[in-house]
């Protein structure tokens, strides 16, 4: 299958980011397709690659951009909420991309399903 | 239809509104903070319990023992890795997220 | 750059799908409403079949009155009228959760279906992508 993800929330605060990570892992595994991750909300957080947590933690960004070089998975900040966040281009980590919603809206005509993970 | 749920039922009425909105024959997955509803004791236990007659009751795994709560599950709950997790979303024609 | 200036070709051009948005936060606490209403404009301008559901807290943001001016922050409950011109004309509110909040039909800003519960749940179980926010 053809799966779209949607990750509503910021790394670290909340679980969603690792929650998405896993499934998408898990997915991955199994034979699936990620057709797209896509951050909204607080979610364009998980992009930045200034992002630097303690040796001992996981690095949620570090993770995603290692999944996306691996296995080609488009990985979209959404636009508006960026700008409002202070996320620009410059910023991003590889395997990032901004885009706009209609990359969101394009996931779920796409994917065979549309999984969200938020607050 | 999966229906997905990720708070406590203390913190939120997120369960609660999704038991009230759920078909029968649906199915429900508690994951994160979702999972305390599935743990024997707890307040959502009798309406656990009742919806149990009518769907089938996954709670994630990984996050029942990030929290210690894997041995204090409800009878007929059903555990799932997030493979499980994976397979639930595509055996069901859709899913909702209970944000 | 803006959101607005995806045009809603490429791949996806005639395909339509039951987009339900189902609204449960109250406005301004959270950005959850106004950003969420954002994704229902995109939707709407992909051609897609789009409805808009009002639960728990949601109905909250179609309440009228809503006068914003010394928070400083934007009164977006003028948009949810302006649905009409994106053709947007499904919205749906439950009745327990107005009737929860002392709410009737008339207290809010647009005009809404209001449906019992298991009339909602009949209408999500259909829907290809359900977005909840």
């Amino acid at each position: 299958m053809r799966l779209g993800i949607l990750v509503n929330e910021g790394p670290y605060t909340h679980q969603a980011s690792d929650s998405a990570y896993q499934f998408v892992k898990a997915a991955i595994a199994k034979g699936h397709a990620i057709h797209r991750v896509f951050f909204y909300h607080d979610g364009v957080n998980n992009s930045t690659k200034h992002t630097e947590p303690p040796q001992d933690d996981r690095h949620l960004v570090n993770r995603w951009s290692k999944l996306a070089g691996e296995h080609g998975i488009d990985l979209v900040v959404c636009v508006a909420a960026a700008l409002r966040r202070g996320i620009k281009d410059e910023m991003l980590a590889p395997g990032f991309r901004i885009s706009g919603l209609g990359q969101l809206v394009e996931t779920g005509i796409e994917g065979d399903r549309l999984v969200v993970f938020g607050d | 239809m999966l229906h997905i749920v990720n708070k406590s039922p203390y913190e939120r009425n997120a369960l609660e509104s999704c038991l009230r909105l759920a078909l029968p024959g649906a199915a429900l997955l508690l994951i994160e903070d979702g999972v305390y509803a599935a743990t024997r004791g707890n307040v959502a236990e009798p309406r656990l319990r009742e919806a149990m007659q009518r769907m089938d009751i996954y709670a994630l795994r990984p996050d029942l023992e990030a929290r210690g709560m894997a041995g204090r599950v409800i009878q007929g709950v059903k555990l799932v890795d997030y493979d499980g997790f994976v397979d639930l979303v595509c055996e069901r024609p859709n899913c909702q997220s209970w944000l | 750059m803006s959101e607005f200036e995806n045009d809603a070709g490429g791949e996806s051009a005639g395909r339509i799908k039951k987009f339900m948005f189902v609204n449960r936060k109250a406005p301004y606490g959270t950005i959850y409403a106004l950003e969420g209403l954002e994704v229902v404009l995109i939707a709407a301008a992909f051609d897609q079949d789009v409805s808009l559901a009002f639960v728990d807290d949601g109905v909250y943001q179609l309440a009228k009155g809503q006068q914003t001016k010394a928070l400083e922050i934007k009164n977006f409950s003028p948009a949810y009228r302006a649905l009409e011109g994106y053709d947007v004309e499904k919205l749906y509110a439950e009745r327990e959760s107005l009737e929860a909040r002392g709410l009737a039909a008339e207290d809010l800003i647009v005009p809404v279906e209001v449906l019992s519960s298991t009339e909602l749940a009949e209408l999500m179980a259909v829907q290809d992508v359900v977005i909840s926010s």
